[in-house]
């Protein structure tokens, strides 16, 4: 079932959205969000798709792979369509019960629904062509601002690509720690709710404890290769700026313009 | 100067109770001296809680001596000033291949240590380069480490400690986990390390097979030194051994017990060779009376 | 093989407990059980293949088709990937067979309505890390997980959970310790009451000894062999030591790429297939190669010892030892 989820993961081909630097896609898809919110009418929803469509194809990312990311979502997508279109107050089109659709309530959803499945796109995309280190190591250059305020980021990108490293190691886990116990005769799929949490214990304490000890075993391995928190580290791959990067920048901030110009002049 | 140096090393292990009273305290290591030259290759026998892992966390200063000392390279493990410089000089590889290892990319994942000791980015890549190619894990560099065998990982992990240039690798039980295969791979790495880059190796197992290449072998019993010797030598004590918890190789004890039943053979024999070359003199000898 | 009930009185309470688990089945296995001889489990044309369709697809048994006998005692070998964990995944449903037939007791375990968890009960399957079933505050409670699943009475549970951690030589003293705090050989054993404790007729080990020190390994052996020679539990023992299998099993499988490559007693195997063993990475025991070697060397020794006794035995006789 995990397999399935698409969302989050990374895609590996090659392109010059993989290789741009995490910066500028952490920035971009923030500046597309930004934009997204400010778009107004039809000519700026035009827009932000040729534009969102355009880096897809750029990044050879099979845009039904993408599709595949979407169907998480799709129930948090209808209810808020449902919601826009019933409780917008304007021009009515029809009437059922005492439920009223209006033209604006129409509108709105979709909009609504546009705004919501882009964002998911467009962070997708990020996520896609970025692999994980790429994204811790951009997300501690990119909050570097915040140490100043005594956020340990470094501590928080170290925490982040450890735990992505273990993921699989704990969900594999899972998977043996299930069997083990199955073969005692438990049972995790039958019974009532609070039985089936009962039933969770035998699963769930032995991996607690491997997972603590996984964690004390990493503390000592780490420290053992000379690791002393982020003071004095060098990079064995540095976060730098191509003119990929500079395009990619062009790019957005041309788009943000027209999208913010067409707001104020429409 | 000897790589390490150990003189009257005794390490208590404390468990406190609730309240942070000491509830009880075991001695895991007691009175042990030990002195390892550079370029050695020295295993370390014993049973599980023979006190031998104990050690080698100290040849790394992750532990500290309750009494006594440990110099590593003529630096004292309790200096706090040299801990750095001390477990880059000596590198450790521990049991549980997944554990130990850091990056989610094996070459990422070499790089490790060598961010950590601040060395230049272009510095880095070259040292993440040769030990991969040291290992023979090059061809992996850009592979997750989830998707190698035990033996690759352990691999990878000794990479990764290479990359901080050692003189020294303490392995504690490096092949506890792994399968005959995986075994061999990690025992044929180690050994080239040793002999074709010289570093001295300090390698902590319960296989004897995996000893019987060693310049020297330690075994230890409840916390003390037993046995201490050459392979040959220690392998002739095939009753302590075994009164240690431990085993000697098939062709040991076969030489072992012939030779109790009066057969005229040498002592400490190691190999299938061996014993052939042995028992055939004995034969011809034998036949020719 | 199976002891008569009458001959030893010691073993009379878990025969008895043992024929209340199984009376359902009716008195022709009494008889068959008796003669050692009763097909216990058998495969037919099992294959299974992981994430069929996809593009990591895998086949992980090929064809598979054995029979498992009352009373034997199996060394599984095979390297890392051959087929041979996901094998006795099958041997007590946790896995389920892409295609073929897996009966236990001559029932087909693939049909509607087959009781899975009496299933489980009856083939044991000791994973090879203690530390992913042990989970209770204490020994004893945890050893009663498997028997109270079945739900059985609490005496019963009880008593189930004595016997088992009495099999495996953890004696009362160690009842309320923590399972955490055991050594490795202890949790192992732990492990093994845990499921013994379910009284199963067939006892499944994944690699009992992985991690163990050459002395823990011994025992562990040595029990799992009492287990075999003195209750009458069919073991299947999957296992990287060809020593430990030359030593303990009767009987020998050799997996290889997802199919059965070999199948006999182990002298008939390792006598045989020595180089075949040795391109798939398993090898013969060290004894055996050391007499091949030396009637190589014109010593008349008769090849074909796997044990050291043996080889011991056979090279005294040439040197004429006493």
């Amino acid at each position: 079932m995990a397999k399935e989820i698409t969302l989050g993961q990374y895609y590996p081909v090659d392109s010059p959205i993989h290789r741009m630097d995490p910066r500028t896609k952490l920035a971009g898809t923030i500046i597309y969000i930004v934009a997204l919110f400010i778009a107004e009418g039809p000519l700026a929803y035009v827009l932000s798709a040729a534009f969102l469509f355009w880096g897809i194809k750029v990044s050879r990312v099979p845009l039904n792979y993408m599709m595949r990311g979407l169907k998480p979502i799709i129930m948090i997508l209808l209810f808020s369509a449902v919601f826009n279109l019933f409780l917008v107050e304007g021009t009515p089109i029809v009437k059922i019960w005492r439920l009223t659709i209006t033209w604006e309530g129409l509108f709105r959803a979709i909009y609504m629904s546009i705004r919501l499945v882009f964002l998911i796109m467009a962070s997708s995309l990020m996520t896609f062509t970025t692999t994980p280190n790429q994204l811790t190591d951009g997300l501690e250059v990119g909050l570097a601002p915040l140490k100043k305020i005594k956020v340990p980021v470094h501590e928080i990108a170290m925490m982040m690509s450890i735990a992505l490293r273990f993921i699989p190691i704990l969900v594999d886990e899972t998977d043996k720690i299930t069997k083990a116990q199955t073969a005692r005769g438990a049972d995790f799929e039958n019974g009532k709710l609070i039985e089936r949490v009962k039933n969770m214990i035998p699963l769930l304490v032995p991996l607690f404890i491997s997972a603590f000890r996984r964690a004390s075993d990493l503390a000592m391995a780490m420290e053992a290769r000379c690791y002393q928190g982020g003071e004095g580290r060098t990079k064995m791959k540095p976060l730098r700026y191509t003119k990929l990067d500079r395009n990619g920048y062009l790019a957005l901030f041309a788009y943000l313009m027209v999208i913010i110009l067409l707001k104020i002049f429409l | 100067m000897s790589m390490i140096k150990i003189k009257d090393l005794i390490y208590n292990y404390i468990k406190h109770d609730e309240e942070g009273n000491v509830a009880e305290e075991n001695r895991a290591l007691d009175d042990v001296d030990l002195k390892i030259n550079e370029g050695e290759f020295v295993a370390i026998l014993g049973r599980n809680g023979s006190g031998k892992s104990t050690l080698a966390k100290h040849m790394n200063g992750l532990l500290l001596p309750s009494e006594g000392a440990i110099w590593i390279s003529g630096m004292d493990t309790a200096d706090e000033d040299k801990l750095w410089k001390i477990r880059q000089t000596a590198g450790m590889v521990f049991q549980n291949p997944d554990n130990q290892i850091i990056g989610s990319v094996v070459e990422e994942d070499v790089g490790f240590g060598p961010e950590n000791l601040g060395v230049p980015t272009e510095e880095i890549w070259q040292r993440v380069e040769k030990s991969l190619e040291e290992v023979g894990m090059i061809a992996y560099r850009k592979s997750s480490p989830n998707r190698l065998s035990g033996g690759q990982k352990q691999r990878v992990a000794i990479a990764g400690v290479m990359a901080m240039k050692p003189r020294c690798i303490i392995l504690d039980e490096p092949t506890a986990m792994l399968d005959p295969n995986g075994r061999s791979e990690v025992i044929r790495t180690v050994r080239e390390l040793n002999q074709l880059e010289g570093i001295t190796v300090v390698l902590i197992t319960h296989y004897m097979e995996e000893a019987a290449h060693a310049d020297r072998v330690v075994v230890m019993k409840h916390g003390c030194k037993m046995l201490e010797g050459s392979p040959r030598e220690v392998f002739a004590q095939v009753e302590v051994i075994k009164d240690s918890g431990l085993d000697v190789p098939q062709v040991t004890e076969l030489a072992y017990r012939l030779r109790k039943r009066g057969l005229d053979i040498p002592e400490g024999i190691l190999s299938t060779q061996e014993l052939t070359d042995a028992l055939k003199a004995a034969y011809t000898g034998c036949t020719s009376r | 093989m199976h002891v008569p009930v009458s001959e030893r009185s010691d073993m009379k309470m878990s025969a008895c407990s043992r024929c209340r688990m199984t009376k359902r089945v009716g008195s022709r296995e009494k008889t068959a059980r008796q003669k050692g001889r009763y097909m216990a489990i058998r495969l037919e044309h099992v294959s299974h293949i992981y994430n069929e369709g996809t593009p990591m697809e895998r086949v992980a048994l090929n064809d598979v088709s054995l029979e498992i006998n009352d009373g034997e005692f199996i060394g599984l070998v095979g390297h890392t990937g051959s087929g041979k964990s996901t094998l006795i995944q099958h041997l007590d449903g946790l896995l389920r067979a892409t295609s073929g037939k897996i009966y236990y007791n001559d029932e087909d375990i693939y049909r509607e309505h087959y009781p899975m968890r009496e299933l489980r009960g009856k083939v044991g399957l000791v994973f090879q890390y203690p530390e992913h079933q042990l989970f209770e505050a204490d020994i004893f409670t945890d050893v009663c997980f498997g028997p109270k699943n079945l739900k059985l009475s609490k005496e019963e549970i009880e008593s189930r959970a004595k016997e088992a951690l009495e099999a495996v030589g953890m004696d009362e003293s160690y009842y309320r310790r923590s399972p955490f705090e055991l050594s490795g050989g202890q949790k192992r054993r732990v492990a093994i009451a845990g499921v013994l404790a379910m009284k199963p007729e067939v006892l499944v080990l994944d690699e009992p000894t992985a991690g163990l020190d050459p002395k823990g390994r011994e025992e562990i052996l040595q029990e799992i062999r009492s287990l075999n020679e003195e209750q009458g539990i069919t073991i299947v023992l999957v296992s990287h030591s060809m020593e430990d299998v030359a030593r303990y099993a009767k009987r020998m499988i050799v997996m290889n790429k997802g199919s059965v490559m070999f199948d006999g007693t182990p002298a008939e195997v390792f006598a045989h297939h020595r180089y075949e063993l040795e391109d798939i990475g398993l090898g013969v025991p060290q004894v055996t190669r050391v007499m091949e070697s030396l009637e190589k060397a014109g010593i008349p020794v008769k090849t074909g010892a796997i044990t050291l006794d043996e080889a011991e035995t056979e090279i005294a006789r040439v040197f004429g030892l006493n």
